[in-house]
This record gives C-alpha cells, structure tokens and sequence, in this order.
C-alpha cells in the first residue's frame, strides 16, 4: 500500500479510507516512522502516547470495518497545540508552572473533532501561554523550521505549523491571540485559518486574552482548513461569547465549489505597506506579486489606506496583557499544577511558585498588564487602547463595504533565525500585519504564496474578510492556491 | 453626644438559586467539602463562566423592592487579588455599570434596644451581582479551602450613609431581610453566611457638613453583633476625638467574645483591584419591556400586604402582622380567604390552631395536608353552625392528620352538630338531674354555674350540641 501518506490532505486520507485503500492504523503508524524520522530536528511535539494513539485508531478501524464510523474523517490524525484540554491528556501551555497538570475534561473543539472520529495527536509545542512569535519562549524546547532548520518555525502555534509542514501530522488545531496561527504559517508555509471571533467555541482552551483568543486550524491547503472550520465552529452554550453562524453550505461545500476565477470580486489592497519600515524586499515583491495575480484572477482591485494601522500594536499589547494579568492569576500553585515547597507563608508561596515557574516573557507580559489597569492608569492606557480598537473595528467595517475581502502581508519578513530577535518590542513588531485583525475580531488566513530567492523561505499572503466573512476569504484563498506559481510548498528535509 | 453618627452598610445575601452563578454546580449547604465543585467554579484552565439568568433575574427584582432603579445596560467586570478562596485570584462583580442603581427602604420597627425607630427612609446606592468566594480553614499546621460555597450568587447591597444608630442600623438590616425573604431572594440564614454585613462609620461634630473619617467593621456575624459592634465603635471614636486623636482610615474586624473592635487594616494597604469589563462575558440589556415584566414579577411588600389585609379582610393589625410574618402563610391565607364569608374567622383559626399544629409538627406551610380550600369550608360550617367550634378543633386536627375534607370527617365520625331542641333537651334534663347541688347553687345566684352545665352537655353529646340552644335551654330550666 502507499507509504506516501505523509503529505496526503484531510480529504486526500478521507478518500483512501473511504476506498479501503489504507486503516487509521496504518495511517497513524506512518506518522510515527516520520516523526520518528524528522522529529529529532524539528522538536514540534511536547508529549506523543503513541500507545494511546494506536488504540484509539484501532477503535476507529473496526468502527469503519463494522460501518459505523463517525464520519468520513474518522481515523485521521490531528496534533493539538498544548494550549487544548484534551480529557486525560497533559496541558502544560509549554509552561513549568502547569508541568503536572492533566486536563479533566475535553475543550469544546476536542469534543468536536472527537464526535467525527479525528484523533488528538500529540502535544504541539507552543510559546509559553501563547505568548511569542518565534517558539522560542517555550520552557520545555526550540522547534526548528522544517525549511531551515536554523530559523524559528514562528509562533506561538510554531510546533503546529513545523509538524504540519514537515509533514509529522496531516493538520493541526492551533490558537491566534495575534497571529498566532497565521504568522507561523507563514513561516512554514502551510495554510492557517483565524476564525472571526465568536466563531469557534474557546471553552477548555487555556485563556490568554479573552477578547481576541480564537482556534484555528493549520493545515496543507485550503480545502482541509475548511473541513476543520465546519467541525469545530457553532454556538456553544459553555462560551456565551459565541455566535451563530447562519448559512446553508458548509465551508467544505463552498471550497469545493470555488471556481477557477475570481470574476466580481472586490480585493482592497493597501499600497501604503510597500513604503513601511522594517518590511523586507522579498516580502514586498511577494505582495506586489499577489496582487496581480489576484487582478489577473478577475478580481477587481481596490486600494485602500487604514489610518490606524500605526496605533495598532500598542493598543493590542495593552488590552491583551491587561487580558492577560487575570486570566494567568489562577496559576499560583494552590489547586493545580506546580508548587513550589520552600515557603513559610502564603505569599512567598505566591511569589516562589510564579517567579521561578514563569518564564520572562509571560512575567513581562503580566507586569505590563497589571500596570495599565492599575488605578490611575486604567484611563491613560486601557481605556484609550478600548476607543482605538473600536477605530479599528469600525474602519474594517468600513472597509469591507468597498471590498469583500482585503490582502496583506501576513509578516513583514521571512522566519528569522533562532536568537536573532533578541528584543522583544522588534518580537513584537512579527505581528504587525496579523493582530489587528484580532483587535477587530474579523476573519484572516494566510495561504502560502511564493519562496524567498536567497534563502528558500516560505511568504505568505493575508486575506482577511469581514467578521463572518470566512466564505469569502476560503474562496479567495482556494482560488489563489489552485493557480499560484508554486502548487506545492514542500521543504526538503 | 455631641456628635453625630453616619453609617452605611454593605450587606452581602447569597441568592436562593438551583444551581450556582457562573456554572451548574448545585448552590447546597452543608455538603462534604469539595463536592459540589466543577472546572469552572475550582478556576481550571480553560474553564469559562456561563451566567445564571435565574440569580440576574433575582437580583434585578431584589432591586424592584428596594425601590432601585434597573440600568437597560449592565456589565460584568473582573475584580483582582490573590487569595486561596478566590479560584481565579479574581472575582467576577460589577463595577461601574450595576445591575440596580439608587433606591431606598422604608425602615420602620424596633431596634435591638427594643426601641421603636422612627419610620426613616435609608438610600440604597446600588445593588449588584458577584460570586461568592471560597471558605478558608485554618489548622495548626497547614490550611484547607472549600470550593462548595465558591460561585453561589450573591447580592452586593450598598446603603447611602443615611443611618444615625445601631438601633437604626439594625432595623434597617431587619426590614432588608424580610425583603430578601419576602421576594424569594435569599433565606438570609446567617448561621449559614447567607448574610453578611459589613459597616462603615464615622462621627462628625454635631450639625458639620464634612463626614468624619470612616471606619470600616468586619467579622459581625449576626445582627445584634452589628448592634454591638457599632455601638462600641461609637464610643471607642467619640473617646478618641474627646481627646483630640485624630483617627485614620482603616478596617476594623469585631471580636464578639470580647466584645471589642480591632485593627485589620490601614489605609495604606488598601487593594488595587484593577477593575476591568470581564471579556468571558457578553453586557446584560434589558429592554424597557423587560424591565415592565420584572415589575409584574415583584411581590407585594409586607408592610402594604399587612395594610391591605386590614382594609380588605377586616382583620386586626396582630392578625395581618402574624398572617404576614411569612410569605407562604399570606399566600395560604389568601387562598383560603377565596372560599369563605368569614376571613376573620379564618385568620383566628389559623392563628390560634393551624400555626400551632404545624409549629407541633416542625412542617411548614407548604408541607402540611391541609389545604387553604378544606380549611375554608370547615370555617363556613363553623359558621353556619353545622359543627360546633369545639367540633371544629376535632375535624382540623383530623384534617392534619389524614389531608380529608372536613365534610367527609364531620360524616364519617358523625360530627354534625345536633341543633335539633328535643333531643338537646334531653341531655339538657339529664345534666340538671345527675348535678342537683350545682343546679342548686345556680339558683342560689351563682350565675356562673351555667358552664359547667353546658360543658355537662357537651360532654353527654359529644361536643355536638349546639351551646347556644343549650344555653338558652339550660337557663329555662333552671329557672
């Protein structure tokens, strides 16, 4: 039988399934030979049970040889970044201070993809509390980029985005604060969907900042991140910041219906980017390239200019570490997780347990966050970042009655090298095309969109689309990655 | 005194719900520890809080009652500190945008002194929605926490400064009670920290306009611990500014058992709490319609239930106080009340024989077998004199027992009462002929002699001679 499972789709696997052509056993024993093969490169996964695993492909085997299986998906392999409550499962958000913490019940998205018969596989390696760009903030390893293997594979979902990309895992589910979906993808060179938010459940998803945390999938093309956006969107009455979602086609039906162009559509584009500072040549030519393509597509172009763009990140740091500073207070040792045992009061317990167990930058980001909502503060810096973000979401609305979807960059360079961006205002500034679209709480995915000439590096494109405007964006997407100069981003590893 | 006293209270109610604020955990007391806990109530990762419409509902009426006025937006908002009973190290509360906003009480009644307040009108600042925090235990070598009591509903009552004494002080506390009570709010059982009150005060020259400087009081675990706490710190103050002291802002805890106050707190160390819109959660709107149909829903105050009761069903004011005491023995009276010509009569019988038996039984109102209906008819046989009042007592204690109709007991033990002169009379002879020296003293002038007689007939009859025919028989015969 085919060993080439390793870069087979969703809906690729679905199909040799269905046609008896292979079992979920063998496809996950394929995943473990290359992961076996790979991994001790990339280090994308925290925690792999592989014994567990080959059970439950087991079950689904004999589900689908008795009929009964889930869905046609039943059996396929999806690696969780460490950020999900998997019920049983480790959930250390690639922290100390949750080492021995075991998840006692099942987000909702897990509930989800497990009601279809995926199978959680594996703990991806993340920036500590999602709080990175590079992967680099984990306290537990460095991933590696599977394109060059002394590059970040970016973050904080970066041990998603190299095991989908280096092919240890069909897809992944992931979660963008800021980019944090997006942004590695790029790096990487796979698909990464941000849902809008209130599209996909975050109940059992560790919290960093409520207001803009969404799950995403990372897949290898547009058609898969459909799939896990149908399976894991939907109200849920565990997360009563979710909406619903009327439609009549599935996201899959959609994608599978998209044609070969882009006739009518509206593309708004902003031509102010090629001007900014910090923005590499690769990354410019790439988005020039884009848009033409785009044009040549049928879509009709549409320039336009954010005069906000500017105030962007500092109104994203303020709000998200304010978000931050509470929803990391519940790590202090007393329920769950680590505790430190040389104490002689409740305070120092307090203070050893979050002082030696957190890293640096989640130490920086709770100072920062509990500074701006401290009294006297609150309105100078929290309140003012609250009006920006309505500017920015009230010019997204704006904008989205000129165009139907808008493109930019998804970063302003190509993966950096491990160590490179040592401080973290330059950390920051990975993010600047991507955390915007979370203060808006709109909908954006990257699709890979070319290769660096120098270095091979993988650039992707950013299509954002109104909130719920997820249709468009898939389309825009699907079309771009059905006639892009390069059909297959594959690294040679 | 050459002083006058403000105080405001900050009184804490936890809301009677199914279920507790944010998740489904059963709102119980008493249970093991740790048993009525789940991920989002114990702050697991992940967890999220889903609000119960029930305890905002409860709230927004609790409002209503207290006169406060209901914001169409209303948000809920994170409240920061770290301490083992709080499971997030923040407590979901409301800060600037409540759910009800500026209202008042009519307090009236008595204070613990037994004095009689003067009716006042306290202000209410605002009332909001919070969860409660865990409970602490504190051993020798280490401590526990009980998440049980962590996310049960409960009410922030915020008073103006409007209170002059501790005798006001706990009158207001009484009539807020009753209210609580009264709406189905809360049980308000402080034995079980249902309630819970805290004080600020502080004293100001007598006539100035400037408040002193304020005090605040902890740890008063019932309300004549408020009576006394303030009455204390009243005169701890007043000694202190006699002298010249010039007393700082701090927090005082009350010891019951010394009866003294103590410093918990300065100023100083006082929390930033670093409010801020909790984003796990959606603001709460109410239409104006909304709000009309929470109106519907407010039950009547007890004062305007005693009021009406004595213009509607000409009653004493005893009578309306003890029918009105409880919510649940209003109801039954009024139910009963649909059904006979006498609600007097119904109020005494309730009163004087159905609170008792039930009081005898440890039920209460809602669980006993009588129904207000079969007590209503056994009023309107009393009343067409089908059974005797003595009779009466028989059927009811038997209605209690068995929940039948008192027509189905008066027939099956032969109760009806016997109105019938000659067959009276006979019993009427006999008594005369078997007591010839009582009939002898009667006639002597000895008047009063007539109720043994009557009780002779009862007796013979078995309660079902009726005593006014006997009476006047009685008085016939014996000349």
């Amino acid at each position: 039988m085919s060993s080439n499972i390793t870069y087979k789709s969703l809906t690729q696997l679905a199909d040799l399934l269905e046609n008896k052509e292979t079992t979920s056993e063998e496809i996950c024993s394929e995943y473990f030979d290359r992961i076996e093969k790979v991994e001790p490169q990339i280090n994308a996964f925290i925690k792999l049970d592989t014994e567990d695993i080959t059970k439950k492909a087991e079950e689904s085997d004999s589900r689908r040889k008795a009929g009964r299986q889930l869905s046609r998906y039943d059996g396929i392999p999806i690696s969780i970044k460490d950020i999900y409550n998997v019920k049983g499962q480790s959930c250390n958000c690639a922290s100390k201070i949750l080492a021995p913490y075991t998840a006692i019940y099942d987000a909702t998205v897990i509930k989800k993809i497990k009601e279809k018969g995926f199978i959680p596989f594996g703990r991806n390696n993340m920036d500590e509390f999602a709080m990175g760009s590079s992967c680099e903030n984990s306290s537990y390893q460095t991933t590696s980029n599977p394109w060059d293997l002394r590059r970040v594979p970016g973050g904080s979902s970066g041990g998603s985005a190299a095991a989908v990309s280096a092919g240890e895992v069909p897809a992944s589910l992931g979660t963008d604060t800021g980019g944090s979906v997006r942004q590695p993808a790029a790096f990487c060179g796979i698909v990464g969907l941000k849902p809008s938010y209130g599209k996909v459940s975050r109940y059992g998803i560790v919290a960093f900042a409520s207001s803009l945390d969404q799950a995403g999938p990372l897949s290898r093309n547009v058609l898969d991140s459909a799939v896990l956006l149908d399976t894991i969107s939907g109200l849920d009455k565990m997360d009563t910041t979710t909406v619903r979602d009327k439609r009549d086609d599935s996201h899959e039906s959609i994608v599978r219906k998209s044609n070969e162009n882009l006739d009518g559509f509206k593309i708004g584009v902003c031509h102010k980017y090629l001007e900014m500072d910090g923005l590499s040549e690769s990354i410019k030519e790439n988005y020039m390239y884009s848009i033409e393509q785009m044009r040549e597509l049928g879509a009709e172009i549409i320039d336009i200019s954010f005069p906000y763009t500017k105030y962007a990140i500092a109104a994203y740091y303020i709000i998200a570490t304010a978000e931050a500073s509470a929803n990391l207070a519940r790590f202090d040792g007393i329920r769950y997780g680590s505790r430190i045992k040389d104490y002689k009061d409740l305070n120092e317990l307090y203070l050893k347990t979050r002082g030696r167990k957190l890293g640096d930058e989640v130490k920086r980001r709770i100072l920062l966050g509990t500074f701006v909502l401290s009294s006297g503060y609150y309105d100078a810096y929290y309140l003012r970042a609250q009006k920006v973000r309505t500017l920015i979401s009230d010019s997204f609305r704006e904008t989205f009655q000129k165009c139907d979807v808008f493109l930019s960059p998804t970063t302003p360079t190509p993966a950096f090298k491990i160590g490179e961006v040592s401080s973290p205002v330059e950390m920051y500034m990975a993010d600047v095309f991507t955390n915007f679209v979370n203060l808006a709480g709109i909908c954006g995915i990257n699709i890979p969109s070319g290769l660096t000439k120098d270095d091979n590096l993988p650039v992707g494109l950013q299509i954002l689309g109104p909130h719920l405007g997820e249709d468009k964006i898939l389309k825009a997407a699907k079309v771009f990655e059905d006639n892009r100069e390069i059909k297959e981003f594959i690294p040679d590893l | 005194m050459k002083y006058d006293v403000v105080i405001g209270l900050e009184v804490h109610v936890q809301i009677k719900t199914e279920s507790k604020m944010f998740c489904s955990c059963p709102n119980r007391y008493g249970e093991e520890p740790n048993t009525l806990t789940c991920p989002v109530c114990m702050g697991y990762p992940g967890a999220m809080p889903v609000p119960n419409r029930k305890a905002i509902e409860k709230a927004v009426i609790a409002g209503l009652m207290c006169g406060c006025s209901i914001s169409e937006y209303s948000k809920f908002d994170r409240k920061s500190y770290f301490y083992p009973d709080m499971a997030k190290n923040y407590q979901i509360s409301q800060y600037d945008l409540p759910f009800c906003l500026e209202g008042n009480i009519k307090v009236e009644g008595k204070g613990f002194s037994g004095k009689k307040i003067q009716i006042k009108n306290i202000g209410i600042t605002r009332i909001h929605l919070e969860e409660d925090a865990a409970k602490s235990n504190h051993y020798a070598a280490c401590s526990g926490v009980d998440y049980n009591k962590a996310g049960i509903p409960l009410l922030e009552i915020v008073s103006e400064p409007d209170i002059a004494s501790a005798d006001e002080a706990y009158a207001y506390l009484t009539n807020l009670k009753e209210i609580m009570q009264y709406g189905n709010i809360s049980s308000c059982d402080m034995e079980k920290g249902q309630m819970r009150c805290d004080v600020n005060i502080s004293l100001k020259p007598k006539g100035r306009k400037e408040f002193g400087t304020k005090i605040e009081l902890k740890n008063m675990n019932s309300f004549r611990a408020v009576h006394r706490a303030v009455e204390y710190e009243i005169d701890r103050q007043a000694e202190a500014l006699d002298e010249g002291v010039t007393l700082r802002q701090e927090t005082r805890g009350w010891n019951d058992e010394r009866g003294e106050t103590y410093l918990m707190r300065s100023k100083e160390s006082a929390h930033d709490y670093r409010y801020f819109p909790e984003p796990d959660l959606m603001p709460v709107v109410f239409t104006k319609n909304d709000i009309d149909n929470f109106k519907a829903d407010i039950p009547e105050l007890p004062k305007a239930k005693r009021e009406r009761f004595i213009s509607q069903f000409n009653v004493t004011e005893y009578d309306a106080k003890v029918l009105t005491a409880e919510k649940a023995v209003a109801d039954y009276f009024e139910k009963g009340a649909e059904h006979t010509k006498s609600p007097k009569l119904l109020a005494n019988w309730m009163i004087t024989d159905l609170l008792k038996e039930i009081s005898d039984s440890g039920l209460n109102i809602n669980e006993i077998r009588v129904t207000p209906e079969n007590l209503a008819e056994m009023i309107e046989m009393i009343n067409k004199k089908t059974i005797s009042g003595k009779i009466g007592k028989t059927v009811l204690s038997e209605m209690f027992k068995t929940g039948n109709k008192p027509s189905v007991i008066v027939k099956e033990k032969g109760l009806i009462q016997d109105t019938d002169e000659s067959s009276i009379e006979k019993y009427v002879d006999k008594a005369i002929e078997d007591n010839p020296s009582q009939a002898e003293q009667y006639r002597s002038g000895k008047k009063n002699v007539l109720q043994y007689f009557v009780g002779q007939v009862m007796k013979q009859s078995r309660g079902k001679a009726n005593p006014q025919i006997a009476i006047k028989l009685l008085k016939e015969k014996l000349g």
